[in-house]
């Protein structure tokens, strides 16, 4: 009894320094508070993006100027969202983006542009209507183009100038670019235009090919180091390699920063993705199948060893008990 | 010469025993090593720490394999090579991780264990000391290993922790840069705390932990009662077989038994930990490689270090240091502070009791607060009140231990 | 009876213990075993078309040098050739089957001597002079038009090694 009552009091100590120095210490460092001081809780809105967010980030800025502006942007989105599009309509529109998001595409304005082959799979079809009428406002990186700058697509919104055109091309990517997507695909398009990932040996030109001659590989070395410098000309700096970011980063971290980059951190030339759930799970299964590959094996086998030492305990305790018969 | 039987059978136990001690050498150790039966699981740390230890050394080697220290190479090395391509490699490094962090919640229970019963005087002095001998090596082990991985934590410590040699206005950077081999953390750095982690830490180390093992035989381990009785009489009675009646039990396989079972249940949560929850014991930053233009939003040492971390952050940057250097050392002299003339539980020593508790409550809130954001005035003045009851704490036990009534005998 | 009980006791646990301890020897033999990225880059690809009679080039394959020797045609055909079309060729691990130094090639009397310890080798890689215990090793190579792909077995590599031609 009293030696039950000794443990109590070990680990009573030892889970309430765990509290303070794990839960809590961790909650106090990455807290988030408004002018006032009232903490602003970032909430995980499930992939789905309607602006809410957005606007809240303007009035906490006491810009109410902007908060009307972006209110009013995702407001046509959601009307644009409401019509009905036309998929063989927006057929012809999809040819205007083909123009720069093709096979080999090059640098353009700063990235290469992404291949759109699964873009109605992995991406929200609201984010969608709002890229295509103001992709700064969609990414919500705004305020990186409020000077001279000008977004690498901006010319879109001239291209599909009425709501229906919009709600058109957003069809025909809903139905003609949703078919499977495998994990790597979905990161290779969202994701490869900026971030490298050099477990998988890929960089921001995609797969690394295999050279047999030295001065192949710093041939393709020099070209990858190249378009790094365009994409860190034009992101201010370059963005960072996600071997590992699965395991530098916790999971509700990547699921509100993936939602929206400027919620987590204030301020970031990273804009929104718009991946939606699926997109989302796909690249974490991506980035855990680099980053964390031995998840699977880990979860298979941790059952195994604490039972063993669970029968260990066991069989301990009983020859303990022989041990000490009549010693009391 | 010593007699030496002619037909032994070779590597018998005769044989063996002419030759090497065998039978003595059992006795002493094991058969013959007298515990007091008066104990709790508490007395099992010990043995769970030389278990944790071994682990930490087996599971390092299989590290060291394909671990390499280089600044270019020892990031992709351990989070490549390591945790994706070697066979269980992910499994060493989350085994030594856990286990180095585990290492250290054992050894302060330990302490505070021998801290509570008043084990560390009258005899036991030594042992007291080559604990915190052990201590401080342990410390060493586990800040050069936190360099290896060399992410941004690595790097950002290696950078702070070395400042400190500094010695704040005695702006002694030759020192700094000699310990570095560099500037800043560099390659030669890596290098010399890879040699420290895996050679000369580890070898002071084993020879500390034979000192401490030594140190314990002859003044005994203490009990639940701080009670003295005579170990040879109560020998006497358990070897006649009058086991309930004797105040021993030998160390194996009576005292072992216990051990082993003790030691079952934690790595029941060492291997809990190691397979779903070793976020606590290996830092996310930490898989951020190492940058040397850009400091982690927050930085702060391992758990077990935060508590001495507190002390340095909450002062001027030269008292700072005092503080830090006296917390270091101050647990050193706990056998001479301490003035009672008793050996007994902090239960049965009056001011002695409130003093303990006010330490853990203490070094548990240094603990936190070395982790909470510095920022915060509320946690910044906090972090001021107790790193000063922190360094009151040495003074005040010996003023309340001088004033300490002797125990009567059997009390 | 008491007794006999309490060390089956222990017997039991140390035995159970044991179970654990070869779980754990298997997963320390299997962080000794070679890394897949190794196994992977076992395979090396060289191109026959640009060899020329009687002149040895030297290939590295799964860290080992790779003698190729183009026949001319005044040397004695073998079963030991590689032949490609019309074309027979010596491919064999350049490493002396005796105590595996590197032999070094004679153009001119058309023979292997190592240097080592005097152990010679036809120009078709069969030992003619002790030491050297037996023939030059074929590594194991599967034909592709005029390439040559390492460490996969082709039909003409299990062919020989049925025939027992390969080492």
């Amino acid at each position: 009894m009293r030696e039950l009552k000794i443990l109590a009091v070990v680990v009573f100590f030892s889970l309430l320094t765990y509290y303070l120095v794990e839960p809590f210490a961790h909650h106090e460092m990455h807290k988030k508070v408004d002018a006032e001081g009232n903490e602003i809780v970032i909430n995980h809105r499930d992939f789905v993006y309607d602006g809410k967010a957005d606007v809240e980030e303007a009035e906490r800025a006491g810009n109410k100027e902007l908060a009307t502006k972006k209110k009013a942007f995702w407001s046509d989105v959601k009307t644009i969202a409401g019509l009905k599009g036309n998929a063989t309509a927006g057929e012809a529109g999809f040819a205007m983006c083909m123009g720069c998001h093709m096979d080999g595409a090059a640098n353009m304005g700063g990235v290469i542009p992404p291949s759109l082959e699964h873009a109605g799979a992995i991406y929200d079809k609201n984010y969608l209507i709002a890229l295509i009428k103001d992709p700064a406002m969609a990414g919500n990186v705004d305020h990186k183009y409020a000077d001279t700058m000008t977004h690498p697509m901006g010319s879109v919104s001239s291209m599909f100038a009425d709501n229906q055109s919009i709600a058109d091309v957003v069809a025909y990517l809903q139905e003609k670019k949703a078919g499977e997507v495998t994990p790597k695909e979905a990161f290779n398009e969202a994701c490869v235009r900026c971030h490298a990932m050099r477990y998988d040996k890929v960089t921001q030109l995609g797969d690394t090919p295999k050279f047999k001659h030295e001065k192949d590989a710093l041939a393709h070395k020099i070209k990858v180091i190249d378009e790094q410098d365009a994409v860190k000309k034009y992101m201010g700096k370059l963005p960072p390699d996600l071997s590992m970011i699965i395991r530098a980063r916790g999971e509700h971290f990547m699921e509100t920063f993936i939602e929206n980059p400027q919620g987590q951190l204030a301020g970031t030339s990273m804009p929104r993705v718009g991946l939606n759930a699926e997109g989302y799970e796909k690249v974490k299964a991506y980035l855990t199948a680099i980053g964390d590959p031995s998840k699977v094996k880990r979860e298979a086998l941790g059952p195994w060893v604490i039972g063993f030492f669970v029968i260990f305990t066991i069989l301990a305790f009983l020859w303990k008990k022989e041990k000490w018969r009549g010693h009391h | 010469m010593a007699h030496f039987d002619e037909n032994a059978k070779p590597f018998g136990n005769k044989w063996l025993d002419e030759r090497l001690g065998v039978n003595t050498l059992m006795k002493v150790l094991n058969t013959e090593y007298w515990i007091p039966k008066n104990i709790n699981f508490l007395w099992a740390m010990g043995m769970v720490l030389a278990a944790t230890f071994g682990i930490l050394v087996i599971s390092g080697i299989f590290l060291m394999m394909y671990y390499k220290p280089d600044t270019n190479l020892a990031f992709d090395s351990v989070n490549y090579t390591i945790m994706t391509e070697v066979g269980y490699g992910w499994l060493w490094r989350h085994i030594h991780g856990v286990g180095a962090s585990l290492v250290f919640l054992i050894i302060y229970i330990h302490m505070f264990t021998g801290i509570y019963y008043s084990s560390y005087k009258q005899g036991r002095e030594l042992i007291w000391l080559s604990g915190m001998g052990l201590f401080v090596a342990f410390s060493a082990e586990a800040f050069s290993g936190y360099m290896l991985p060399w992410g941004q934590m690595s790097y950002w410590a290696g950078m702070v922790i070395t400042e400190l040699f500094a010695g704040g206005s005695l702006e002694a950077t030759g020192l700094v840069e000699w310990i570095r081999g560099d500037y800043v953390p560099g390659d030669a750095y890596l290098t010399r705390f890879f040699m420290l982690h895996v050679l000369l830490i580890p070898l002071v180390i084993i020879g500390l932990i034979v000192l401490h093992f030594g140190t314990l035989r002859l003044p005994h381990v203490n009990n639940q009662d701080g009670e003295n009785f005579d170990y040879d009489e109560a020998a006497k009675l358990y070897k006649e077989g009058k086991v309930k009646e004797s105040k021993v039990i030998p160390f194996s396989p009576v005292f072992l038994s216990k051990d082993v079972f003790v030691m079952g249940v934690y790595f029941i949560l060492f291997f809990y930990l190691v397979f779903y929850h070793f976020n606590f014991a290996m830092d996310p930053v930490n898989f951020d490689p190492a940058n040397g233009l850009s400091t982690p939003a927050h930085i702060y040492p391992e758990w077990y270090f935060l508590w001495s971390y507190e002390i340095l952050r909450p002062f001027s940057k030269d008292f700072g240091l005092i503080a830090f250097g006296i917390a270091q050392a101050a647990l050193f002299f706990l056998p001479f502070i301490d003035r009672s003339p008793n050996v007994a539980p902090a239960h049965k020593r009056g001011l002695f009791q409130i003093w303990f508790w006010a330490l853990i409550v203490i070094m548990i809130a240094l603990t936190a607060l070395g982790k909470l954001p510095p920022t915060d005035p509320l946690y910044a003045t906090l972090g001021f009140i107790f790193a000063v009851a922190f360094l009151f704490m040495g003074p005040l036990l010996f003023v309340i231990t001088k004033f300490e009534k002797p125990l009567k005998k059997g009390a | 009876m008491e007794k006999e009980r309490r060390d089956f006791m222990g017997i039991g646990l140390g035995v159970f213990t044991a179970v654990g301890g070869v779980g754990a020897l298997y997963a320390m033999k299997r962080s000794w075993d070679p890394l897949p990225s190794v196994k992977a880059a076992g395979f090396t690809e060289i191109d026959l078309a640009g060899a020329k009679d009687n002149v040895l080039t030297v290939e590295k394959w799964r860290g080992k040098p790779i003698f190729v020797l183009k026949k001319s045609a005044d040397m004695k055909a073998d079963d030991r050739d590689i032949v490609i079309g019309k074309d027979r060729f010596h491919v064999t691990i350049g490493l002396c089957t005796h105590l595996g130094c590197i032999p070094a090639y004679k153009k001119d009397d058309k023979k292997f001597m190592c240097a080592c310890h005097g152990g010679e080798f036809d120009v078709s890689g069969n030992d003619i002079k002790a030491p050297a215990p037996s023939p030059l090793v074929i590594p194991p190579f599967k034909i592709n038009g005029t390439k040559l792909v390492l460490g996969e077995e082709g039909p003409e590599y299990q062919k020989m090694k049925d025939a027992g031609l390969t080492a």
